[in-house]
């Protein structure tokens, strides 16, 4: 198998930044490694480590290859939909440009009949996730978790071996708990560093290659908050907030911002920035770790399943363990699940947990700062 | 020591200055125009001629052009301003208040005097002060007349929520020589319309509910909401400066 290692052609053209990221990727290629790239938290991250890849995320998060995208898609679809296939039509994003393979799962309809698209120009490799998190579904995904190991031992030419498999399993698990160690810290009152520090560092640990070397990073970082906070070192008393709905990053970053120039913090993500990738760990003693696989990642709730009880599972446990004065909820723009799904997490919020809860409603541009200023200041004061 | 409240909204500037005992010292509204930057300015000069020291008071601005107003102490959201203005208006504890406004809608649902949720239509300007304004620009009259006239009329609708739209709509039907108050009709019943559909949302049904904004002078409109929401809708000519009161009344909590 040959792997992808020249720069696109329209390398010149970026800014410094961006030239960066793809001198990074390909300093990992040169070295023989490929790369995985999937968009969903719902992608079995250890299967593609124990065939010796690098995985990488690429939701894309900015609004400046809608307009292409729009040449292809309809303008009413989630945001986050337009711009990754704006990013991967245009050769814009190293980690897209620099996959071998991209991994796309059934979620939601609009990302999946994106990928019929996307396969034009692009290997990509969907995997039939269940939208319901029964014994039958879970066979299911099971299933398409093998057919994906196979898919990867013939495309890499490599073997993974149950012994890959389980270092995988450890490697994950390790990343996952060092992780959740750090967003932990915000279970203090005040909390010791902002929820945008706390973001930056979940959301850049994304787009880190070297997963071994996460754990130790953190870990130290985690030390240093918590000695520093004994010494007096924190965040002023504000009322906390926990951020929860569709994937943040980039452009919608407002909203983290919103809520932090206004007078709140952010205390707790409960979305696949945070909580809900990182949560869970796999079973690393179970006799088949394929088995363990399928149901920690099934377990995840995102509203692309029907019930959601994962999703309100976690979120009761957060709200708990967080002491969140108030929930803030962002959807995208025609992402229908969360849309829907809002009235539930509402009922949920304000009638069983007796919290004050708000949704937003945002897209990529930037055109609504002021209504989303005006909006989230109301509701902090409102606390 | 005098409370000023200042309200910097899309439409119009207001201001209410309250002294210690919570009397009105002075009230003014005026057009907000191309600038807030330049609206707050007039607004200082206005304060200074009346022998208002803005050192010797205490100024909180709101609106979405609260952050135009250098000389305020403090900015807060013109939906707890309104709340509260609303609140001491009409003496009300519970119940619901709705703010027509010149570009967005706010549904406030109130608890013991305080917001204890609020919804806001922002995104587009049926159900606004504006979706008035526009139809009655294209009918030839101002927003007070279209709404007395439109209790003289009926049976006429207009379909599109969108204001291009309706007002295609309505040049469509002066085109079909339709009479006039019967147009006006279905201006005020599309945006009161609209207004209860937000509301429902909120669950403000058979409850006390207050009007605020420029628009809780037309009577008309109050009585349409008043029997779409099947209870006694409240308004009161202080209402466009509920959000001001709020402000300066920020302004004396936070003493
Ligand atoms: S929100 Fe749902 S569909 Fe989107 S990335 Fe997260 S788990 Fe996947
Ligand atoms: S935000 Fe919603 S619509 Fe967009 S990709 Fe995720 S689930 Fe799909």
């Amino acid at each position: 198998m040959e792997i992808i290692k020249e720069l696109p052609e329209v390398f010149e053209e970026f800014a410094e930044q961006r030239k960066n990221s793809f001198l990074a990727v390909k300093k990992l290629k040169d070295q023989g490694v490929p790369v995985v790239g999937a968009y969903c938290t719902y992608f079995p991250q250890e299967i593609a480590m124990a065939a010796g890849a690098a995985t990488v995320g690429l939701c894309s998060t900015s609004d400046e290859t809608i307009p292409v995208a729009e040449k292809d898609l309809p303008k009413n679809l989630c945001p986050l939909i337009k711009s990754s296939y704006g990013f991967a039509k245009t050769d814009k994003c190293p980690f897209f440009y620099f996959s071998d393979v991209v991994v796309g799962e059934t979620t939601c309809d609009g990302k999946k009949k994106m990928y019929e698209y996307m396969a034009e120009f692009k290997d990509v490799f969907i995997m039939e996730l269940p939208n319901t998190q029964s014994e039958e579904a879970l066979k299911l995904w099971k299933s398409e978790i093998l057919r994906f190991k196979e898919y990867l031992e013939e495309k890499f030419q490599v073997e993974i071996t149950d012994e890959k498999l389980k270092e995988a399993v450890k490697l994950q698990n390790a990343y996952r708990t060092s992780l959740k160690g750090l967003y932990e810290v915000m279970k203090h009152d005040p909390a010791p560093i902002t929820g945008y520090d706390l973001f930056k560092v979940l959301y850049g640990s994304t787009f880190k290659f070297d997963k071994g070397a996460i754990p130790g990073e953190i870990d130290a970082l985690v030390e240093k908050i918590k000695k520093e906070y004994a010494q007096g070192k924190m965040q002023e008393k504000k009322p906390r907030i926990l951020l929860t709905g569709c994937p943040v990053g980039g452009a919608t970053e407002k909203v983290i911002r919103a809520v932090e120039e206004n007078g709140g913090i952010v205390v707790a993500f409960e979305n696949c920035t945070g909580a809900k990738s990182i949560d869970r760990l796999v079973e690393e003693e179970a006799a088949d770790l394929y088995d363990a696989i399928a149901r920690r990642y099934l377990q995840i709730g995102c509203s692309v399943m029907t019930p959601d009880a994962s999703r309100l599972e976690l979120l009761g446990r957060l709200l708990e363990e967080y002491q969140a004065d108030g929930v803030v909820e962002m959807t995208l723009q025609a992402c229908h699940t969360y849309n829907v799904e809002s009235l539930s997490i509402r009922r949920f919020v304000n009638g069983k947990k007796k919290i004050p809860y708000i949704s937003v409603e945002t897209d990529y541009s930037q055109q609504d700062i002021g209504q989303l200023n005006t909006r989230i200041a109301a509701f902090i004061e409102m606390l | 020591m005098n409370y000023i409240g200042i309200d910097i909204g899309s439409t119009c500037a207001k201001l209410a200055v309250l002294d210690e005992e919570g009397r009105t010292v002075l009230q003014s509204v005026q057009p907000t125009g191309w600038s807030s930057v330049d609206v707050a300015k007039s607004i200082k000069e206005k304060l200074l001629s009346a022998g208002i020291c803005i050192e010797k008071s205490r100024c909180v601005a709101t609106g979405y052009g609260r952050i135009s107003v250098p000389y305020a102490e403090k900015t807060v959201t013109e939906i707890t301003c309104h709340a509260r203005g609303a609140v001491w208006i009409h003496e009300m504890r519970d119940g619901a208040v709705i703010d027509i406004g010149g570009q967005d809608t706010k549904i406030i649902r109130l608890e013991d005097g305080r917001v204890k949720d609020f919804l806001m239509n922002d995104k587009c300007s049926a159900g606004t002060g504006r979706f008035l304004e526009v139809m009655a620009a294209t009918m030839g009259l101002g927003p007070d007349e279209i709404c007395e006239l439109a209790r003289q009329g009926g049976d006429t609708t207009i379909s599109s929520m969108c204001t291009v739209f309706a007002e295609s709509e309505v040049i469509s039907l002066i085109g079909r020589g339709e009479k006039k108050e019967n147009i006006a009709f279905a201006v005020v019943e599309s945006i009161v319309d609209k207004v209860v559909s937000q509301s429902s949302r909120l669950h403000v049904e058979d409850e006390e509910v207050c009007l605020t904004g420029g628009l809780c002078e037309c009577a008309y409109l109050k009585e349409t909401l008043s029997k779409k929401l099947r209870c006694q809708v409240k308004a009161d000519s202080n209402g466009r400066f509920a959000g001001a009161i709020g402000a300066a009344l920020m302004g004396m909590k936070g003493r």
